[in-house]
This record gives C-alpha cells, structure tokens and sequence, in this order.
C-alpha cells in the first residue's frame, strides 16, 4: 500500500509549545520524519531596545526575558555591567542576590516541573507546583513588591535590603521543601505511566550535549555536572556547600528528576545564606549617571534553564552601544529539530516539555 | 421511600389509564413513552451533575474549592454553562464536510442514550427487560466508535484526523477485552439477560468470583469511555482536543456530555455485572433496591474520576501494546480458567 506524509504545524498557539513557538512537524502517521522549529513569534527586539536606554533602565527589560525567573536574569546583566565598570558589590547585597535568586530558580523550577507533568497528561500535579510557587512568589513580592517581573537588581547592589518579615515565612517555606519535593516525587515521578512515557525517551548524549552547547538541567541530564555556581563560582557561590545533581540516560526523565533535585539544593543554599548573612550596604558606591569605560564585558550566570551569558559593549556614553544575551533556553532549542526525529506526536510534546523553555527568553 | 415507589407509579399510571377506557394496547405504549421519557430525562440530569461532581471531586483532589457561586454550592455552575454554550455561535469551517460535521454531535448522544433502555435501575425497573440485554448494550455502545469517527474525519482538520484515527483503532483493540472479559460472568450464569444475571449474584458478586475479569472489564471500560489514562482521543496536550477541535459552542458540549453519559453506561454496566447490581450487601433490605444500585453506580464514577485525575496519559504504542499483550491475552486466560473451573466444579459434583 502506497503511504504518504504529511505535514502538520504544531503551534504557535498550541497549547503545550510553553508559548507562541511553532514547530512544522512532517510526520509518517504519528512518527515524525522531519522537524522543522520556528522560533520568533514573541521577539520583542529588547537586545536593540537596550541601545536606546540608559544602564539601568535596561534592567527591566531582562525581567521580560525569562519571566519565571525575572531575579536570574537581572543578575545576568548587572553582572555584566559591574564587570565592565569593575564595581566591587558588597558582601550583603551578594547574600541577598544568592536568595532571590535561589528562590526564583526554585519558583521557575516548579513551573517545569508543574507544566511537564501537564504536558504528559497529569493536570493536578501542575496545580500542585502552582500552590507552591505561590508562596515563593510572595516572598518575593515581600522583598520587590512585584510577583514576576521584580526588577529587584542594580548596577552595583539591589533595590532594597530585606524586610524583617521576610525571613519566618521563608524559614517556614524552607521547612517544607523536602516535603513537598516528596509530594511531587510520590504524584508524578514515581507513577509507572509517567516513567513509561519519560525514559529512554529524547535520549540527549553527554557529547551531543557538548557539541550543541547545551546547558543547565538539559545538560546535566546527561550525566555531565557542568553547574557555572560551582565550576566557576562567581558572587559568593564558592562559599556554599551544595551538590550538583546529574542524570544517567540523558532521558526526558533524567531532566526532569534533575530540577526537582536541584530545588532540594537550592533550599540548601538559600539557608546556609540566610544563616551566613553578614550585616552592611546593600549598595556599592556607584556615581548616579552611570557611565561605563569604553570596553566590552561578558558575564555568565547560571540560570534555571541554562548558562545566561550577557555582552556589554560601552562606547563610554550613559547608554549601553550594544548588548547581547546568551539566553539558555534558545540555546537549548538548537537540538530540538534533530532530537524529534523519529518519535511520535505524544513524545514531541514530552520532549520539548523537557527541554523547558520560556518563550520570551526564546525570542528576546 | 419505598422499594416499589417506581413501579408503583407506572401501575398507578396503568390502572389510571384503563380506568378511563384507554384500549390496553393504547395504554401499554403510553406507559412506555412514559418510561422512555424518565429515562431520557433522568440521564441527562444525571449528565450535568456528573460535570459538576467531576469538577468538585478534581478540585478536592487538586487542593481547590470547585465551582462555588453560581447556585447553592456551586450546583447550578453546569447548568449556567451549558446555557453560555447554547448561546454560542456554532462555527462551521468553510471546508468541513457540511452534513457529517453536524450530524456527529447529535448522534453522539444516542449510542449511551439506547443502551439505558435496558439497564435496570432497581428490581423489576428496566425500561425493557430483553433476553440478550447485554448483548445489547455492547453492540450500541460500540456504535459511538462511527460517531467520534465522523467528526474526526468531516472536520478536515489534521488533529481531528489524528483524533479520529486514535478512536477507531483504541476502541476496536478495548472492545476485544471489554467483551471477552463478560463472558466468564456468561459462562458461569448461562444467560444474556441482565435481570438473570443480577439474580445469579445473590449468592456472591461476580467481583469475587471474577476478579481478573472486573479488573480488565475496568480498564478496558475507561479506554472505550476515553478518559485518562486512556484519553489519548481528546490528548490536549498533544492533538488539541482531538476530534472535537473544530467544535464550537453546543456542538462542543454534546460531546463533552455524551462522555458522561457512556461513563454511566460503564458503570452501570460494572455494577450490573460484577458488583450485584441493585441487590443490597449484607442483607441490607432497608434501601431500596434502586438505591443501592445508585450507591455503587456512582461508587464506580468516583473512582473513574479519581483515577482520571491521578494518572498522566499512555503514549499510543503503549496503549495498543497494553490492549493487545496484557489484556486480551488475560481475559482469554480468564475464559479458560473459568471454563476448567466450571468443569472440575461440576465433576466432583458439590
């Protein structure tokens, strides 16, 4: 009997492509032979938006690049830019950023892990995560005043030191973790249907990973533990004892049981900071226009998805003359159209789920 | 409430109706309309408080409260929805094939609807009480195979395809075990009649005599209703909503409803077969029969939903491989198990 392909567009406005992404699928029945991703739906030009504003207003707009983990973001580029002006962040503020910043990585996190168990068909365990999420999102609107998009970061600091009341609910919260990360252990990884659908399913190789650049829990899924916090500490990360968890197979479900261990970790680091916190300025001394020295500067953070990398170029003027993120889940995307071949129409959504990505940090 | 309260109306309505020098043949169809008509009601109520009680059972599950305005407790939520949906334009792309598009919403209903016509909801209440009820009731419900077939295919849309073409090939692999896992219960009763074969349980339920059977009656029931972890039709996190994208407004929600109704058919199918249909446990007699057949009918829809919101979804090999390597297989073991049983049971002559 004579077959045929056809071809079907998978996005952008389906339901599990995480956003606007769109993927054209040229499938066998349910087996794809060809697929072919279109990324750009949500680009929004910030990287050329940049050039129009001055250093620290380009702040929030990072905020819109990963907004489940606005704080890492913000943390790349502040990052960049003390770098360039060679601005020595006090040892308080470096505290505080590891918190929020840990919190964030937890809150994006449970969005993966919450989204993923919705994208293999589990809808309570998202709602699960989402009740979690939700106290880390209040704690950090104690410490912003925003949910999502905190701007909370500054050339040189943060914002604002933290308010006392922060600290029971996040010692609470703290206390809960393990337990919780058993709760979604025992709902969703631990279910036979879900490992029937995640293993030996995507299988990303340690040198595949390698040579597509692949980072952060995609990577680590495949066995390789390349954590920037702790192969090349930067802020105060070298101070922490923490372990970087990796995967065997390099499976769906080796990516997926990375992140919830690495939320155990994080809590781990956010206490041994919240205990380690030293007193002082939460600001360096930074003149008020800011206007870097000629040069470029590139810095790399790890953030939920991956390794966030920003270049900043100053012609020595109040605004930056160009700035360029390296953005983890875009990145991570690169595999993607080759990683598909060959699985069905249920395991392209499992394998992008996977692989977990924000489309605005996708697109920029 | 009394056990004949049901057949005490329909007496009632007969007496009435000769009383007043209707011809018995005149009077007999009108007291069946009569039945047919409660049926067709009753279902359909019983339809939308399964929404709502679906609702609440995921959001107690889901640590939420569920609908909670509209109505006391939220109990008028589905029928304020269904309401929306009727207002709603019903959406008929330009390239759908016209008469097929809109025929399979409405002939969705019928397949569950025509199966209640012989399930007996208390002691002597089966609207019609056929020698080969059961034979019945699993020619109609895998009718709707055709049904969910038509809007996937007319629909023209890639997903509908893919929909349409997950139904035809999960339902003709679960129909297999569906049907051969009730013939134990057939072999050991000797009878099709769904009246004889709740009386041949009130010795012991056929759960315990059959309890491979129930199991793989179970399973196989969730597939043919498609809910998780068998949905694979609907999968909306693969293939939208399946057959059903292209749907809008109440085209939609029959759909939706008829879901619940084929539910019923399963359970009530569940309760009738294995689990002693309207006969009360331990000598219970003070509810009625009809009672008890509601308590255990929606017993089995609880667990459909717990299940349902527990489990994440099957990949198609999987489930094919399931149907066609675990369950069949099983429910043929089961066939002859029972049948050397019956054997060696009947030679030492207890």
């Amino acid at each position: 009997m004579k077959t045929q392909t056809y071809v079907l567009n998978m996005g952008p406005q389906h339901p599990s492509t995480h956003g606007v992404f769109r993927i054209i699928l040229e499938l066998d029945g349910e087996v794809v032979v060809k697929a072919t991703s279109v990324p750009g739906y949500l680009h929004r030009g910030i990287e050329k938006l940049a050039e129009a504003r001055t250093y620290t207003q380009v702040i929030p707009y990072t905020d819109r690049m990963d907004y489940l983990a606005s704080m890492l973001m913000n943390w790349g580029y502040v990052a960049a830019v003390e770098k360039l002006m060679g601005v020595e962040v006090p040892e308080r503020a470096e505290y505080i950023r590891v918190i929020v910043g840990e919190l964030s990585r937890i809150a994006s996190h449970l969005v993966a892990v919450g989204t993923y168990s919705v994208d293999i068909g589990g809808f309570t365990g998202f709602l699960y995560c989402f009740r979690d999420r939700e106290r880390v999102l209040d704690l950090l609107e104690m410490v912003s005043g925003s949910r999502m998009t905190f701007s909370y970061f500054r050339i040189g600091g943060v914002a604002d030191d933290l308010p006392p009341e922060f600290f029971p609910p996040l010692q609470k919260f703290l206390k809960d973790l393990p337990s919780l990360c058993d709760e979604y252990d025992g709902l969703i990884t631990g279910n036979e249907i879900f490992q029937a659908r995640t293993k030996y399913v995507g299988i990303i190789t340690p040198e595949m990973g390698i040579n597509y650049s692949l980072s952060g829990p995609v990577l680590r899924g495949s066995g390789i533990p390349y954590d920037l916090r702790k192969v090349r500490p930067y802020g105060v990360y070298d101070r922490f004892d923490f372990e970087v968890p990796v995967g065997k197979n390099g499976d769906c479900f080796d990516r997926f049981v990375c992140r919830i261990k690495e939320i155990r970790q994080s809590a781990r680091i956010i206490q041994q900071a919240v205990e380690g916190l030293p007193e002082g300025p939460i600001m360096a001394k930074i003149p008020k226009v800011i206007k870097p020295p000629a040069g470029e500067a590139y810095a790399e953070i790890e953030s939920s998805k991956g390794i966030l990398g920003c270049y900043v170029v100053s012609d020595g003027s109040p605004k930056p003359y160009r700035v360029h993120f390296r953005r983890p889940s875009f990145i991570n995307l690169g595999y993607l159209d080759e990683l598909l071949v060959g699985w069905k129409i249920a395991d392209v959504i499992a394998i992008l789920g996977s692989l977990d990505i924000v489309l605005g940090e996708v697109d920029c | 409430m009394g056990e004949n309260i049901f057949t005490g109306i329909a007496a009632g309505l007969r007496t009435y109706l000769a009383g007043a020098g209707v011809p018995p043949l005149a009077s007999e169809f009108i007291v069946m309309v009569v039945k047919l008509l409660a049926v067709i009601i009753f279902v359909s109520l019983n339809v939308v408080w399964l929404v709502y009680m679906e609702r609440k059972v995921a959001a107690y599950i889901q640590c939420r409260i569920g609908p909670n305005r509209v109505g006391p407790k939220g109990l008028l939520q589905t029928v304020a929805d269904v309401v929306k949906l009727l207002a709603k334009e019903i959406i008929i792309p330009r390239r759908v094939d016209k008469i097929v598009y809109l025929a399979a919403p409405v002939l969705v209903f019928v397949p569950p609807m025509m199966a209640f016509a012989v399930i007996p909801w208390g002691e002597g209440m089966a609207p019609i009480d056929l020698n080969i009820g059961v034979f019945y009731v699993l020619a109609v419900a895998s009718l709707s195979t055709i049904i969910f077939w038509m809007g996937g295919w007319s629909s023209n849309n890639k997903y509908s395809l893919v929909g349409g073409m997950r139904v035809v090939a999960q339902m003709v692999s679960y129909e297999l075990p569906l049907v051969l896992s009730l013939l134990g219960v057939i072999m050991l009763t000797g009878t099709l009649s769904i009246t004889e074969i709740v009386n041949a349980q009130r010795g012991t339920w056929f759960i315990f005599a059959q309890p491979l059977a129930f199991l793989i009656y179970f399973i196989a029931g969730v597939s043919e209703v498609n809910r998780t972890p068998f949905d694979l039709v609907e999968g909306e996190s693969e293939i939208i909503a399946g057959p059903y994208t292209e749907y809008s407004g109440m085209g939609y929600a029959m759909y939706m409803l008829a879901e619940y109704g084929s539910m019923m058919v399963i359970s009530c199918m569940c309760t009738i077969m294995f689990l002693g249909g309207w006969l009360a446990p331990f000598g219970w007699t003070f509810l009625p029969s009809w009672f008890w057949f509601f308590i255990k009918v929606y017993a089995m829809i609880f667990i459909f939903m717990w299940i349902r919101w527990t489990y994440p979804r099957i990949r198609v090999d999987q489930l094919m491989g399931f149907g066609w390597k675990v369950l069949v297989p099983l429910s043929l073991a089961n066939i002859f198990v029972t049948g050397v049983g019956m054997y060696i049971y009947r030679a030492i002559g207890w």
